[in-house]
């Protein structure tokens, strides 16, 4: 059974929202302090994480030592080196079946878009909890009992002398819209059409792009 | 004789009379002079809220202590004191190794100098905020200072020069800043019986290159009769290519110049057309004279500096160099020569005369033309006063001295004898206002004052005595500065604020052009000093002969190393120190036992050396002198300093870096 032509649109733009998501950070997680009142930021990007200022990251991470928090490495991550293929992965994948316009597919697509970001929501907050609990206290000069240092994944902390508020950036702010696209595309009801070739989404460059993720092709 | 008892009575009546008399008629007064307007009203111009900023940096001349007072406009807030011929224990400069040579002249090194008067960098006749140019009157010398940093780069020594007090006054496309000197001299120096002053004794005026930053270099100097070259100016808009310089003693006094040089009616000021002097230089008019002047760069990249002496000066002279130089006929002994914004009148602060005769440029132009000239000295033609008078102002009082303009078509001359500021028209010569100063006035200044657009809101009064102005603080009083407002038809005094040394002169700018240069710290990739350490892996130290290097990082709140043995009586430990921080206002100190220079203030990004020569066996503290950080305190270590020929090895212990290697390595697993 095709999806309506509706469906198919919407699931088009979900990937190509999905795609234009790695242009920008993700998350952003800024840090205030009386000492800091420009604040100090950290993005978080589909492959990497930056300072918001040039060195905000070595300062932070040189802040950190006090609390024995391990260094941020980004390379160290090794999340960070398969989250940005995955993206572009399902963001062909996306536009693979809005011109196909099964809507079994386009479902199974939107699904495992919602599972994907859910796993990565998870996963974050996993290496927040990591970053925040797992302190090296034997070589931390600042101890204090009972206190982790665990940012929130959304909305504001208060952390020591800093106020940890962390928030989707642009990218993050896309890729929901994305997701949410992709499942209201899934679920939304309508008139199912047939594909016309004329007609179809022009997707040769992403699809060939989705042959560099072997893996999630073969789903 | 005794008094009557009536007398008495009468005696002691009279006195209390009086002194109600004088309570009714005097309390009010001595509370608010006049030109005083209400405290409160007074009090809110001048209060920037906390968190709020100012609306001009003025840089005020630190007199003798060498140094620059940068303060607040209107707040008279002290932001920072900048060395720039005096060595400053706060922050090393010139103690460290990297900032000793910044005071090195041919008399060797000079950790001292009287500051007298600064000079912003000017594009289009407007200031621009890149420099602060400021000049050293008593060893003759210009010194540089980059306002993105605070923080002086560069200083000339003026060769055949004596008392570099008529400095360092500024072109108005910053082509050059000028030095001409106070007192005449034998030039080249020489063995002369002083009495020879009228026939061996000689003045020069010099023009030092100023637009590029670490090439500063006295251009050319044009030998003038021997007197004393006071103040100058350069003209703007049609007068730009010409500088105004003030002299005295045309009477070629050498003794008892109180008397002796005050006698004539008239001195000159000299105006020099610079471009024709320029052009003379390039075409290789006058000599080339043996010369031996330091010229100092601190490095940009190295923040190093070094020194290299510069060995001949071209001299020019007016005859070699024809129509070049031109003397106006000016009332006793004037001070400053001050050129209005629009550039056709020329003030001049004649210190003992009635008047403040104004010269207009285009008048000279004409005289020039006409050869109106009244004889000649030296060759230099001599112009008609009444040739070249704009006007006078009559009767402004005692001691005019130096005049400066607020953009809307008045002048303020400062009055040092009455003790006072006259506001008066120019065109019309007429006085319009009067305001006291506490107490004789110097200099004065408004923002913008010395360009071609005033800032006409503000004025400073810089005074020479403050009596009872401020809580007394012994033989010697604060060094003070007055606040007016001028933003309306009377001067209204708003406050009084204490100054470091004594200031003589200064500028003001709007904050914004300062503001939007300011570099926060140095680039860590960009340091190339070559005891530079930029990780803590890379510390150490090395002994050749009796000489130690310490290659030492500081960050938030260690030194790597912390503890160091090994080191012999004797030696000379020299301490390399690189802040390894790339954040805003956060520098580290270094400090040690014994230590007989001073400490180091080290920015973010920057390497620093601190000399140590210990002189007993024992163990020696160090420490970060900044409080830098929760953990400051901890910030520390030890020196271990053995006898000579000991066998402890040169070994120092280097804080275990909390390295990315090992987290990285940590996380590969
Ligand atoms: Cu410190």
């Amino acid at each position: 059974m095709f999806a309506p032509r509706l469906n198919r649109w919407l699931t088009a733009l979900a990937a190509l929202l999905l795609a234009s998501a790695l242009l920008f950070p993700l998350w952003s997680v800024s840090l205030i302090a009386p000492q800091y009142p420009e604040g100090l930021g950290m993005y978080i990007w589909a492959h990497t994480v930056t300072g918001v200022g040039a060195n905000d990251l070595q300062n932070i991470n040189g802040l950190n030592h006090y609390i024995g928090m391990q260094t941020i490495v980004p390379d160290a991550i090794p999340e960070l080196a398969i989250m940005r293929p995955g993206i572009l992965a399902m963001s062909a994948l996306g536009l693979l079946v809005a011109a196909l316009g099964r809507r079994r597919l386009l479902q199974a697509w939107a699904l495992a878009l919602v599972a994907a970001a859910l796993v990565g929501l998870v996963d974050f907050w996993k290496w927040e909890y990591d970053y925040g609990h797992h302190l090296d206290l034997e070589h931390a000069p600042i101890k204090v009992p009972g206190m982790s240092y665990q940012p929130p994944l959304i909305g504001s902390k208060q952390l020591l002398n800093f106020t940890a508020t962390s928030l989707p950036a642009t990218g993050g702010v896309l890729a929901i819209a994305a997701v949410v696209l992709a499942a209201g595309a899934a679920v939304l009801g309508g008139g199912a059409t047939q594909p016309t070739p004329s007609r179809r989404a022009p997707e040769p460059r992403a699809a060939r792009m989705s042959d560099d993720a072997p893996v999630l092709t073969h789903r | 004789m005794s008094v009557t008892r009536r007398t008495g009575w009468f005696l002691a009546a009279a006195s209390v009379v009086a002194t109600v008399a004088y309570g009714f008629a005097c309390a009010p007064a001595s509370k608010q002079a006049a030109g005083t307007i209400g405290a409160a009203d007074a009090a809110s111009k001048v209060y920037v809220a906390p968190g709020q900023k100012d609306e001009f940096y003025a840089f005020l001349s630190g007199g003798f202590s060498g140094q620059v007072g940068v303060y607040g406009l209107p707040s008279g807030r002290l932001l920072k004191i900048v060395p720039v011929f005096s060595q400053f224990p706060e922050n090393g400069y010139g103690y460290s190794e990297e900032t000793k040579p910044m005071l090195e002249t041919s008399f060797g090194n000079i950790p001292w100098d009287d500051l007298h008067h600064t000079a912003l960098s000017q594009t289009n006749g407007e200031d621009d905020g890149r420099w602060l140019f400021v000049n050293a009157n008593n060893t003759p010398r210009i010194g540089r200072v980059n306002l993105a940093t605070f923080e002086t780069e560069e200083i000339l020594q003026i060769p055949n020069s004596g008392g570099n007090h008529g400095s360092p006054f500024i072109t108005s496309n910053t082509e050059y800043t000028i030095a001409s000197t106070r007192f005449s001299l034998p030039i080249p120096q020489a063995d002369v019986p002083i009495a020879d002053y009228k026939k061996a004794f000689k003045g020069t005026i010099s023009f030092v290159k100023a637009s590029e930053p670490g090439k500063m270099d006295v251009a050319f100097q044009l030998l003038v009769p021997g007197y004393d070259y006071d103040l100058a100016r350069a003209g703007k808009g049609p007068s730009k290519d010409w500088m105004f310089f003030t002299s005295y003693n045309s009477e070629q006094a050498y003794e008892k110049l109180e008397v002796n040089a005050s006698k004539a009616d008239k001195d000159f000021i000299a105006a020099v057309n610079w471009k024709s002097l320029e052009a003379c230089a390039t075409a290789g008019k006058g000599e080339l004279w043996p010369a031996n002047y330091a010229h100092n760069v601190m490095d940009e990249f190295t923040r190093v500096a070094t020194t290299e002496f510069k060995k001949q000066v071209r001299v020019l002279t007016p005859a070699s160099c024809p129509n070049s130089i031109y003397f106006l006929p000016t009332p006793k002994s004037p001070h400053g020569a001050d050129v209005d914004p629009s550039g056709e009148y020329i003030v001049a602060g004649g210190k003992l005369a009635t008047v403040i005769p104004v010269h207009s440029f285009a008048k000279i132009q004409k005289a020039i033309a006409d050869k109106a000239f009244e004889t000649a000295v030296d060759g230099i033609p001599v112009l008609k006063y009444d040739a070249i008078l704009a006007g006078e102002v009559k009767d402004p009082g005692l001691g005019p001295l130096h005049t400066e303009f607020d953009g809307k078509g008045y002048a303020y001359t400062s009055l040092f004898i009455s003790s006072e500021v006259v506001k008066w028209k120019l065109g019309t010569w007429e006085i319009v206002d009067r305001a006291p100063t506490y107490y004789s006035i110097g200099h004065l200044m408004i923002p913008g004052g010395a360009t071609t657009k005033p800032s006409g809101k503000y004025l400073v009064a810089m005074n020479k005595i403050t009596k009872d102005r401020y809580l007394p603080t012994g033989p010697e009083l604060a060094q003070s500065a007055q606040l007016y407002d001028i933003s309306g038809e009377k001067m209204k005094l708003l406050l009084d604020f204490p100054t470091v040394g004594e200031p003589h002169y200064a500028n003001a700018i709007l904050a914004s052009k300062v503001q939007a240069i300011q570099k926060k710290f140095y680039s860590i990739a960009d340091n190339k000093h070559p005891m530079a350490t930029k990780s803590e892996p890379e510390t150490g130290v090395s002994r050749s002969g009796k000489v130690v290097h310490v290659r030492m990082t500081a960050i938030r709140s260690h030194f790597s190393p912390d503890n160091i043995e090994g080191v012999q009586v004797g030696d000379t430990v020299l301490f390399h120190i690189t802040n390894l921080e790339q954040d805003w206002d956060i520098p580290h100190g270094f400090a040690i036992q014994g230590a007989t220079n001073a400490e180091l203030l080290i920015m973010p990004g920057e390497t620093r050396t601190l000399k140590w020569v210990p002189k007993a066996l024992g163990v020696y503290p160090m420490y970060c002198t900044d409080f830098c950080s929760a953990l400051h305190q901890e910030m520390q270590g030890y020196v271990r300093v053995s006898p000579v020929g000991s066998s402890v090895p040169l070994m120092a212990n280097t804080v275990k870096a909390q390295g990315q290697a090992a987290r990285a390595e940590k996380f590969k697993h």
